[in-house]
């Protein structure tokens, strides 16, 4: 699925420099559920940023599906996060003045789906996250967990491969946390691959296979 | 897609929504009352200019100022009728060429009432020509008027006002110095700002056949020449000098021998200043309108800022650079237009309500033609484009990480 060699990511120059990633080299498989953790700072942000299209390395090499992202242009990586790539964030990222159902649609808006059909197929992806009956509630009307299911939601809309989520549950009580792990196991059956930033252990001991970074460098790869 | 988004903005922040349209609308109408009124202007110059005529040359015979052919200087001229035939058919760039005789000071009486006015006597086409154009019921002087040198007059409003009041005039008989003419045509009212002799609406024409046989005129006083294309005005004087000088043995360089007045000279000059008054007042709105923009830019960047983060998730989820700068090149340009429409409204009705006064035979009424209407329009659209460029590309060039991050 992706597949990382020596790939660097340097902030600032200077006195200011920061080597955010270090000489990292990383492969998730297809249908992976790989958990990524370390202390703040280390730099867990930054790769899966890179991991999803939404920055570039500093230097080394990045293959996604076989093909190497360091030729994209704006297009094309918008395109790739667009279909490939789903995101969930630890705060959510919902619009404030959207609906529920609203929100789920914005990648298919981007996709070019017809307004119709995206109304139809975000109220499937919010039913299989349980939340049907608040497809038309803002997400101030919301709880944490509810608001995160949206977004999950969201991530699904384009029925993309791979899930990114960063501390998606580090907002959350644990009983909410618990209802995304399940909605993550369930979407790691179905076939999806995820890469899931986590403090959280009930999530870290479900994944598949652990990555920890420290200052940078993967420090442990494997259970 | 763009609009709901669009009305949150602005709901979000009435003030300053407000008052960016607000900026926009008066942009507008001053461009659009600036320009109107320039071009309300215009029209009346030249309808007041065509009052003589359009791109006429007026020819009165001078006096020879250089030796020629053995024949010494400072010698009068003198033409006859028959030489405004003759220029008509030897120069093809000329379309009509009429002789015109003058007479001042003719006795005119109806009834009780006297005037005393000066008499043309002219041919039929020098109606078209001069614009001297009759009114519905009657008519101006014509072929069978000149064939039979009939005692039928044409009389200028003013005359008409002097002679007969409130009674119609065509029809009935007044004396010329005691020789009885039926009025066969008034005069329209028209606005003349330039003349020779007097204007038209003091003035009374008669058939040239009977002015010669009445007065005993054997030569005219002027010629009245119209091209087919007033631009080639300045040729046709050159050979009028040639076919003259040929037939009266003057120098064709001799050019104090023609007294000429080509009236596209003005028309020319009028042109070249109203270019210079309308490009001000535009420019002078334009400013306006240029400050409008200036705040639509400004609401735009603030809208910009606010909505970073939201930029930056979407285009996390997918959004194209394209996408976001039309987004905000939508948004930018809406409010323009949306201000510009208003504008627009706002100084139709200000036009339309603007009072027909007396002055409007000096400054003209101002109108809001389709030209007006054009340049305001595509001014709004370029301000709005070139307002909201600057935003949109700001949003366009954030970095995705960085804009979440907000
Ligand atoms: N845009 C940036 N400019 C400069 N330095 C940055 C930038 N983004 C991240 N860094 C630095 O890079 C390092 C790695 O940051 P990153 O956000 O990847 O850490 P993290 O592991 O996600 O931490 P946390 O668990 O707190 O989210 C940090 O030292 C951070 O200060
Ligand atoms: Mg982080």
């Amino acid at each position: 699925m992706i597949k990382m060699k020596k790939i660097n990511k340097i902030y600032g120059t200077g006195a200011s420099k920061v080597e955010a990633l270090k000489n990292i080299d990383l492969e998730v498989k297809e249908n992976e559920f790989v958990g990524l953790i370390g202390p703040s700072g280390s730099g867990k942000s930054t790769l899966m940023n890179i991991i999803g299209c939404l920055d570039v390395p500093s230097s080394g090499e990045y293959y996604f599906g076989g093909e190497s992202v360091e030729n994209f242009n704006h297009n094309q990586l918008a395109e790739i996060r667009n279909e490939k790539i789903g995101f969930v964030f630890q705060n959510f990222n919902l619009l404030p003045y959207a609906t529920a159902y609203e929100n789920v649609e914005i990648p298919m808006i981007f996709m070019g789906v017809k307004a119709k059909k995206r109304k139809s197929m975000a109220l499937e992806l919010l039913d299989s996250v349980g939340l049907a009956a608040r497809a038309t509630h803002k997400p101030g009307e919301l709880s944490g967990g509810e608001m995160q299911r949206v977004a999950l939601a969201r991530a699904l809309a384009n029925n993309p491969s791979l899930i990114l989520a960063d501390e998606p549950t580090g907002n959350l009580d644990t009983k909410s946390g618990d209802e995304i792990l399940a909605i993550f196991e369930n979407l790691w059956k179905q076939g999806h691959t995820l890469v899931v930033i986590t403090h959280n252990p009930n999530i870290s001991a479900r994944a598949q296979r652990i990555v920890k970074l420290i200052d940078g460098t993967i420090e442990n790869n494997g259970k | 897609m763009f609009l709901p988004q669009f009305l949150r903005d602005m709901r979000s922040q009435k003030m300053r929504t407000f008052l960016t349209i607000f900026g926009i609308i008066w942009g507008t109408i001053s461009v659009v009352l600036l320009l109107g009124f320039g071009v309300g202007l215009e029209q009346r110059l030249y309808k007041n200019m065509h009052g003589l005529g359009e791109g006429i040359i007026i020819l009165w015979p001078g006096r020879t100022s250089m030796a020629y052919e053995g024949l010494g200087k400072g010698r009068p001229l003198r033409f006859l009728e028959e030489d405004a035939f003759l220029l008509e058919r030897e120069i093809l760039q000329i379309k009509y060429s009429c002789p015109e005789y003058s007479k001042w000071d003719v006795k005119l009486k109806y009834k009780k009432n006297t005037y005393s006015s000066l008499v043309r006597g002219i041919y039929p086409f020098y109606s078209d020509m001069r614009n001297v154009i009759p009114e519905r019921n009657g008519r101006f002087i014509n072929r069978i008027d000149i064939e039979q040198k009939r005692r039928v007059i044409f009389i200028g409003f003013s005359i008409k006002e002097e002679l007969f009041k409130d009674e119609p005039a065509v029809g009935k008989y007044i004396s010329v110095n005691s020789v009885p003419f039926q009025v066969v045509g008034v005069l329209i009212e028209k606005t003349q700002n330039s003349t020779y002799g007097n204007r038209d609406e003091f003035t009374t024409f008669i058939s040239a056949t009977t002015f010669s046989s009445l007065f005993g005129y054997k030569y005219i006083n002027n010629m009245v020449i119209q091209a087919h294309d007033p631009f080639q005005n300045e040729f046709i004087q050159e050979r009028i000098l040639q076919v003259l000088g040929k037939k009266y043995r003057f120098s064709p360089k001799d050019t104090e021998a023609l007294l000429v007045w080509d009236t596209m000279e003005n028309e020319k000059t009028t042109k070249a200043i109203m270019i210079g008054f309308n490009t001000f007042m535009g420019i002078v709105g334009a400013f306006t309108l240029i400050v409008g923009g200036i705040g639509v830019s400004n609401i735009m960047n603030a809208v910009v800022e606010e909505r970073t983060k939201e930029i930056g998730l979407k285009m996390a989820l997918g959004a194209k650079k394209r996408f976001v700068l039309g987004q905000f090149l939508f948004e930018t340009l809406l409010i323009t237009l949306v201000g510009g429409a208003i504008g627009l409204a706002f100084s139709y009705g200000i036009i339309s309500a603007f009072p027909t006064t007396s002055i409007e035979e000096y400054i003209g009424k101002p109108t809001l033609s389709f030209g007006v209407g054009l340049v305001t329009v595509a001014l709004l659209g370029l301000i709005g484009f070139i307002s909201g460029l600057g935003p949109a590309r700001r949003a366009a060039n954030l970095h995705p990480v960085d804009a979440l991050r907000q």
